[in-house]
């Protein structure tokens, strides 16, 4: 990379950024590409939430036929799939891209061109996985896809297909990213900004990105061992062959369980930067909570066989597992202990982003808990692969993840847009929420405790289990109404909210020293940090705002826009998609088309 | 001034939902007392009890630890809440005493936890000792095959069992991962295919050691996702005495008075006891004399028979292909790939407890397996069904054939 | 007060180590790389002789032959040093003559690799035989891969060294490509432990 070369070429935009659609195609901007991964993931999210309202509807009475015991393994499917790879990541990649260069003082991210292709690969795989449904053949064997189900012998057509090569073009964008923010972290933080001074969403981004880079290559490789079963004939998961579908499993939830981590850190991030800016306090304990989410990330490798306490392992195995998950609830009790420490003798305000940050600590202490009970092998063995693993994922991802987003969509809105959100309409959206999440998720505790499996199309009406599934049912549409007003209020918000000053909340981190938006440089130059919250003192205050607020006498020069990450995405996709065609030589057109982007990208200057 | 209060207003509800949700909570358990036939804590086994202990054990010590940090909440957002005037808070970075105090504390209990846990996991995967009753389960999409190996007897989807004798239970699957749960018997175990291994190693399979306390009838499913008709997987565990079980086996062995024509009753193979020559007694087998490699024939004499369950026989064994997949023991029906069907009529459900096991069911599911089932793997009057390999062409059976047929099948009680 | 901004608008190189933010990224993706190949190595440990059917390793693998094809590619290594040392000299014949010595060295060793997948397909073990060929075939195979990867790579840097587009300042390329080249190297060490000499 040749770095400052600035060529005879005038830069074509000189002041401020082009508009258009090719710029937003072409941009490198990381809060454009930020934007980008939001919306998209907000998209995925109604889609997912119609296949969670089918299910729901389906299950409303007992021996019901709404919708086909097919068609429902299909909606059960891209539901899990869809939620956790195509919303609750990427939301929180939108996130990471849009803020972490605010608030370590740089410029863009390290990479700004592969930051592109990560979100086009995201949008392409997202895209192509959801076009199953077009050819009838979306996934149906769970997002988990266990062997020997997924074999060609037992599910035969493509629904499988469509899984693994949606599932392997998602972990590439992933792991791109993840190299993206662990150097930008790393590497770009502007003077003064130790490690320990990092704001703590920046941090779990940091663990986050870590967990992305390692654990994405272990499904990627279970997806080529199931690839090569079902298109070469191999026997990796072949029992007659000596081949053990377990291997599936154990590779399978070696990637899953970092894989949960890395959805509820950066929730847990975003709050740590929120309960602290509405308690008007600094966060209680920042070391002891950032060494927590390390801890985690590490600890997270060591539980993977907590979701096979059923598979027979062994009582030794088993054990040693109950041990590792048991230990890993400590760091995430102190976490809990930290926020409520840090509320305590603070002055609380509860704006919409406060709301959302406290709920999630009151919910996900439930899932927590019942996670608790889950880590207990033998009281696993009534609660696995029941509704009462249904509840507590859902208290952890939606009381959890999703409200942790959700607090972060209100927190940092004006920041990206300039304008307030709608507080009225916001807190109407919270309590909504909370509602429809308890109605829907509590019952299913019960539904669980008295025997109702998952992952099945209806149930036999001698059960009792038609109440619970009633209020689910109930909760479910509240919780869908919930989230229509959630996107009510950004539309309406970004037309017509309340202009926003830089600093609405009184926060005390870098990216509110910017103005709302940032310009698209960000920093004209990079300020001096001296402490974790650079804008709480008064005197490092106005030091940071003289440099961050000035006008520049020149604009930085920035990264061009380039075409080539949609080109390459596109040639990736291709690739993998054309293994469907089952034709050896049609993979080879997405390679080439493939390698003319690779050196295409590598021969075009990052600053032109 | 009025968001103030509104924000004084929303801090001051979420105390209040919260003390709701717990009333909630409480109003809910107390409706343990219904009915749930597939309840996980109303255990009617050793297995199944010893789970449940650790279960009530870890829930009280969940409850106490959501106690106190929701009354932490409720505590710190009503006391906290911003004051009008209020000067800037003193900015406390950390406390290493509280932060010790609430990393030990957890710690303390998670070792009170994990000690009686592994106590549990050991002492529910030990075999037992004693005079221990073998079933070898199979799982296949989607229906349950139960064999007891040292009383020669093999059954389906309805698994009956003696009380207070330990059972243990040997899982397998015939096609992909199943996994038996019957709630009040305990914990549910994967079955899991055999993975072939090389010459002199021993296959892996898992096991499931129970001893039932009390009799009763007891539902299950298979509750990991198989198929299209995973949800329609269903177990019934009949637990009776040690003697009506014993009636149970010896009918079991005993050919029922209809299976066979007269004329074309099946020789008795060595060692099982003829057929029973008293009418008026169809449900007990007679034991007959014991032959040592002679033919015997079963003595029926002048029995009559419903015409439609002769004619239902007729169809069974000659107007259709039921004996490639199907056995009744006696007769000349030996087909392993699907249910065995001895003593059907006897059985409480048909469809692997999909449905009660009544005439109008039973025609029901023989013309249209797929209509009561979606996903049934049994060939059905317009369809054809490829299972393990093979392909098998529609029933063609008309109306009549499957009234007789019904009426056959449960005429064999 | 002193100007509190610590770097100016103009400078596109600062960063809070001192590293190359290549050079740190790429690390980042060779942890990832590791995580790789770490999970077909151990599938393939997972079904050491779990084999039902033959041809079994001890009966088809050549370790005389591999050993020599492993020595090769331990030998580009070497060349690869050399080659980023000559870059870094500035001088285009050191740079020709090492990377092409890479380039020669590591096509040998894929020579060798094609001549063995096509020994074994014709002694009667393809990817679908037994769970050993699936496991020596996906991770050998990719590894080659790697290393076809790898050769496009460094046949770029000859040819822009060919056109004397390769000076000393930009010797990180031939770093970061080392670097590379050096990981798929240790890969394969392990790989050739693991499969070929423990048995």
């Amino acid at each position: 990379m040749s770095a400052a070369a600035i060529t005879a070429h005038a830069p074509s935009h000189p002041h401020g950024e082009a508009t258009g659609i090719w710029s937003w195609i072409t941009t490198v901007d990381h809060k454009r590409i930020g934007i980008m991964y939001f919306l998209t993931s907000f998209f995925f999210f109604f889609v997912g939430g119609l296949e969670a309202l089918l299910i729901r509807i389906q299950l409303m009475r007992p021996e019901n036929a709404f919708i086909s015991a097919e068609t429902y393994s299909q909606m059960f499917t891209m539901h899990g799939t869809t939620m956790v790879f195509l919303v609750a990541m990427p939301m929180a990649v939108a996130f990471f891209n849009y803020l972490v260069p605010l608030q370590i003082g740089a410029r863009d991210v390290a990479f700004p061109r592969l930051n592109a292709l990560s979100f086009w690969v995201f949008l392409f795989g997202g895209l192509y996985l959801n076009s199953s449904f077009l050819f009838g053949a979306a996934p149906n064997t769970s997002w988990v896809g266990y062997a020997n189900l997924t074999s060609l012998q037992f599910t035969p057509g493509r629904n499988v297909e469509f899984w693994i090569i949606g599932l392997s073009i998602l972990g590439a964008s992933s792991i791109l990213g993840g190299v993206n923010f662990i150097t930008t972290i790393i590497n770009l933080r502007a003077p003064g900004m130790k490690l320990m001074r990092m704001p703590l969403f920046t941090w779990m981004t940091l663990v986050t990105s870590f967990l992305l880079i390692t654990a994405l290559p272990v499904i990627a490789v279970a997806l080529i061992l199931l690839g090569f079963d079902r298109f070469f004939g191999a026997n990796f998961f072949e029992v007659t062959a000596g081949g053990d579908p377990i291997l599936w499993q154990h590779l399978f939830w070696l990637f899953g369980h970092p894989e949960v981590y890395i959805l509820i850190l950066p929730a847990f991030g975003i709050i740590s930067d929120v309960i602290p800016t509405f308690s008007k306090k600094p966060l209680f304990g920042y070391p002891v909570v950032v060494y927590a989410g390390i801890l985690i990330g590490f600890i997270g490798w060591g539980v993977w066989s907590h979701h096979m306490f059923t598979v027979g392992l062994g009582p030794i195995a088993d054990s040693f597992f109950v041990a590792s998950t048991m230990i890993i609830a400590i760091p995430t009790g102190i976490k809990i202990f930290n926020w409520l420490a840090t509320m305590w003798g603070g002055s609380l305000r509860f704006p919409t982003p406060m709301l959302f940050a406290v709920g999630l600590v009151a919910v996900f202490t439930v899932g927590g808990l019942s996670g608790v009970m889950h880590a207990s092998a033998p009281v696993d063995l009534q609660q696995h692969d029941s509704y009462f693993v249904v509840a507590h994922f859902h208290y952890v991802l939606v009381g959890g993840a999703m409200m942790g987003l959700f607090s972060g969509i209100y927190f940092w809105f004006p920041k990206v847009t300039g304008r307030m959100m709608n507080e009225t309409i916001g807190k109407w959206h919270f309590w909504t929420t909370l509602v429809g999440f308890n109605l829907t998720f509590f019952p299913m505790h019960f539904a669980g405790l008295f025997g109702m499996p998952r992952r099945t199309w209806t149930y036999l009406e001698a059960l009792n289990l038609e109440t619970w599934n009633q209020l689910s049912t109930v909760g479910a549409f509240i919780f869908g109404a919930s989230s229509l007003l959630l996107m009510w209020n950004l539309f309406h918000s970004v037309r017509k909210g309340e202009k926003a000053s830089p600093n609405p909340w009184g926060a005390g981190t870098l990216e509110w020293a910017l103005p709302s938006p940032p310009r698209h440089y960000n920093f004209a130059a990079l300020p001096r940090v001296r402490s974790r919250e650079p804008l709480w003192d008064e005197e490092e205050r106005k030091e940071v705002e003289a440099v961050t607020m000035a006008e520049p006498d020149r604009e930085p020069l920035m990264p061009s826009p380039s075409f080539w990450p949609v080109v390459l995405a596109f040639g990736l996709a291709l690739t993998w998609i054309l293994l469907m065609t089952h034709i050896w030589w049609m993979p080879l057109l997405g390679l080439a088309v493939t390698a003319v982007a690779v050196f295409g990208w590598a021969f075009q200057p990052a600053f032109r | 001034m009025l968001k103030r209060a509104g924000a004084m207003r929303h801090a001051k509800l979420m105390p209040w939902a919260k003390g709701l949700g717990t009333l909630f909570l409480m109003a809910f358990l107390s409706s343990c007392g219904q009915d749930y036939l597939q309840s996980t804590i109303n255990p009617v086994t050793d297995y199944g009890e010893a789970i449940h202990k650790l279960y009530v054990q870890i829930f009280w010590w969940t409850m106490l630890i959501l106690a106190v940090v929701w009354a932490l909440m409720a505590y710190i957002l009503i006391r906290f809440r911003e004051k009008p005037g209020q000067e800037r808070p003193k900015p406390v970075h950390g406390h290493v005493g509280l932060e010790i105090a609430w990393t030990l504390v957890p710690a303390l209990i998670v070792v009170a936890i994990v000690i009686p846990t592994i106590r549990t996991i050991f002492e529910i995967q030990r075999p037992p000792e004693g005079d221990v009753l073998v079933v070898e389960v199979t799982g296949k999409r989607y229906w349950w095959s139960f064999h007891f190996p040292e009383l020669g007897v093999t059954t389906a989807n309805e698994l009956h069992l003696p009380v207070g004798r330990p059972v243990s239970l040997r899982l397998e699957s015939g096609d992909v991962i199943h996994s038996f749960w019957v709630p009040q018997l305990g914990g549910k175990r994967d079955v899991n295919p055999v993975v072939s291994v090389p010459e002199g190693r021993e296959p892996k399979r898992n096991w499931m050691h129970i001893t039932i306390r009390e009799k009763g009838v007891f539902w299950g499913q298979c509750a990991e996702f198989c198929g299209e008709a995973h949800s329609l997987m269903g177990i019934r565990v009949v637990a009776q005495d040690e003697e009506e079980f014993q009636d149970w086996v010896e009918t079991w062995r005993t050919p029922a008075p209809t299976a066979n024509a007269p004329a074309d009753a099946e020789p008795a193979s060595p060692g099982t006891p003829a057929a029973s020559a008293d009418p008026a007694r169809p449900d007990t087998g007679e034991v007959g004399e014991v032959r040592e490699g002679g033919i015997a024939h079963a003595a029926i004499d002048a029995y009559e028979e419903d015409p439609l369950v002769a004619r239902g026989r007729e169809v069974f064994f000659r107007e259709s292909y039921c004996v490639l997949c199907h056995a009744i023991e006696g007769t000349q029906a030996a087909g392993i790939i699907g249910p065995n069907l001895t003593r059907f009529g006897s059985r409480l459900t048909l469809g692997a407890g999909m449905l009660p096991n009544t005439d109008e069911n039973l025609i029901a599911w023989i013309a249209d397996p797929r209509g009561v089932k979606p996903g049934a793997q049994m060939p059905g009057a317009q369809y054809t069904v490829t299972y393990e390999g093979q392909t098998f062409p529609p029933l063609n059976l008309n109306d009549e054939q499957i009234r007789a047929l019904a009426a056959y099948l449960s005429s064999m009680r | 007060m002193a100007h509190a901004a610590a770097v100016a608008p103009d400078d596109h190189h600062y960063t809070s180590t001192g590293l190359s933010s290549w050079k740190v990224g790429f690390w980042a993706f060779i942890g990832s790389e590791c995580l790789f190949f770490a999970t077909l190595i151990s599938t393939y440990l997972v079904y050491k002789g779990r084999s039902i059917t033959g041809p079994y390793p001890e009966e088809i693998l050549d370790i005389p032959l591999t050993t020599i094809s492993t020595f090769v590619l331990l030998m580009s290594s070497l060349a690869m040093v050399l080659a980023l040392d000559g870059v870094q000299r500035g001088s285009r014949k050191l740079a020709l003559i090492w990377l092409g010595t890479v380039i020669l060295l590591g096509a040998t060793f894929l020579g060798f690799q094609v001549y063995e997948f096509n020994h074994f397909v014709h002694e009667g073990l393809t990817i679908g035989t037994n769970v050993f060929g699936s496991s020596f075939f996906v991770l050998t195979g990719f590894h080659g891969a790697h290393v076809a990867v790898g050769l496009i790579w460094l046949l770029t840097l000859w040819i822009l060294a060919f056109r004397n587009k390769l000076p000393a300042t930009d010797s990180l390329k031939v770093e970061i490509a080392g670097l590379y080249w050096h990981f798929v190297d240790v890969v394969w060490i392990v790989i050739f432990t693991l499969v070929y000499l423990i048995q």
